[in-house]
């Protein structure tokens, strides 16, 4: 039944999208991202669409996280740099692979959306978005955090340099506050 | 000497497939696959695996599109190979031209007590491979058919993939480096040149 208090944006409305990811895009060109490893997320959609649209990167579809872990070591040893874009219940796909680029003192870059927090409505999201950072940390991440669309940029530049200059794994969360939190009833009424 | 049914060994297989391996780059999975290709002659373009189970293939395709000029055999075990069979899926999409996966299949987990593995219970890794895409997909039962994978390898249109079946014999150990800096390092410093040292 339809909600009457529910304003229902016009068809033909242009929808106001968050620029933060274009930002994101320039920050990673800057830092000669040739690689993008990814599972997909609502989240990353407009950074892998400026991607695929890039001839100078490739974005590889992975079907599991730590995928893509071992194949940025790869690219590292043959002189290219990349990003590996997932979703935070994908972090605990890595646990494990996280130990290469550590032992190897090789970077990683990872750019991990947040589920599981912030006005999340499914409950099977929690466990392992709860969790993401604790994981990473045990791992040797460094992690960092941005929960304002304004200083994403600015996080993953700064966790760039760092896992690039001092060759370790680095992890920027971007909090659901950012992305905004999906409402399955609502669709479910739709 | 290769009396059809004899299944290969191992050694003779990886020291064929690396015969004259000019600027070949050799990634090896964790265990015995990485004692091969150190007991066929340690190189700083070796990335012998000592952990991260599963990684051979995807590192291997990460290196391979990284430097497309150059040739990457990625050389594993079949458990190694069982635990990452998403990413031939992955490779298959992608299809790099200058990469081969030879897979050195005795059926067993040789670190760990010898316990089988799903290609003894009948899985077929060839023709996961072929079906997920790969250009060519073989099982090998003999030395010359280890040659024309070697020629693949070195020459030929990849993705290639090769499981190779083999005996499973226990051998000694031959250790490359453990340190993953070092071998990091004089892999990028062997690829990349000098520059790769200063940051």
């Amino acid at each position: 039944m339809a909600d009457p208090q529910k304003q229902e944006p016009a068809r033909n409305e242009p929808v106001a999208l968050p620029t933060w990811p274009d930002e994101v895009y320039r920050v990673l060109k800057d830092a000669d991202v040739r690689q993008v490893g990814m599972v997909p997320d609502a989240g990353h959609s407009r950074l892998i669409r400026a991607f695929e649209a890039d001839p100078q990167a490739r974005v590889i579809t992975l079907t599991t996280e730590e995928e893509g872990i071992a194949m940025l070591a790869g690219a590292w040893l043959g002189g290219e740099r990349g990003v590996l874009l997932l979703q935070s219940s994908g972090v605990g796909n890595c646990i494990n692979m996280l130990s290469l680029p550590m032992i190897c003192r090789m970077p990683l870059l990872m750019l991990v959306t947040m589920r599981g927090e912030w006005g999340e409505f499914n409950p099977w999201q929690v466990p392992m978005g709860q969790g993401t950072r604790a994981v990473l940390e045990a791992m040797g991440v460094i992690v960092t955090r941005a929960d304002e669309p304004h200083l994403v940029a600015s996080t993953v530049s700064g966790a760039a340099n760092l896992a690039f200059n001092t060759w370790r794994p680095a992890a920027v969360l971007i909090g659901q506050r950012v992305l905004g939190a999906k409402n399955f009833k609502e669709l479910a009424r739709k | 000497m290769n009396v059809p049914n004899e299944l290969l060994h191992r050694r003779d297989v990886v020291n064929e497939l690396l015969r004259d391996r000019s600027d070949l780059l050799v990634v090896a999975g964790l265990g015995a696959p990485n004692w091969d290709i150190s007991a066929a002659g340690d190189s700083p373009n070796n990335f012998p695996l000592w952990g991260a189970m599963g990684a051979a293939a995807m590192m291997g395709f990460g290196l391979a599109i990284a430097q497309p000029k150059r040739r990457v055999l990625v050389i594993t075990g079949d458990g190694e190979m069982l635990m990452s069979l998403g990413a031939l899926a992955t490779i298959a999409v992608q299809n790099p031209a200058n990469l081969t996966i030879a897979v050195l299949d005795n059926e067993r987990f040789g670190e760990t007590g010898m316990q089988k593995t799903h290609t003894a219970g009948g899985v077929d890794l060839a023709g996961i491979a072929a079906a997920a895409g790969f250009r060519t997909s073989r099982i090998v039962r003999t030395m010359a058919e280890v040659t024309e994978i070697r020629e693949l390898a070195h020459h030929g249109n990849g993705p290639v993939f090769a499981q190779v079946k083999i005996n499973p014999e226990a051998l000694y150990f031959v250790l490359p480096p453990a340190d993953g800096g070092i071998l990091t390092t004089r892999f990028r410093q062997s690829v990349l040149g000098e520059s790769s040292l200063y940051n």
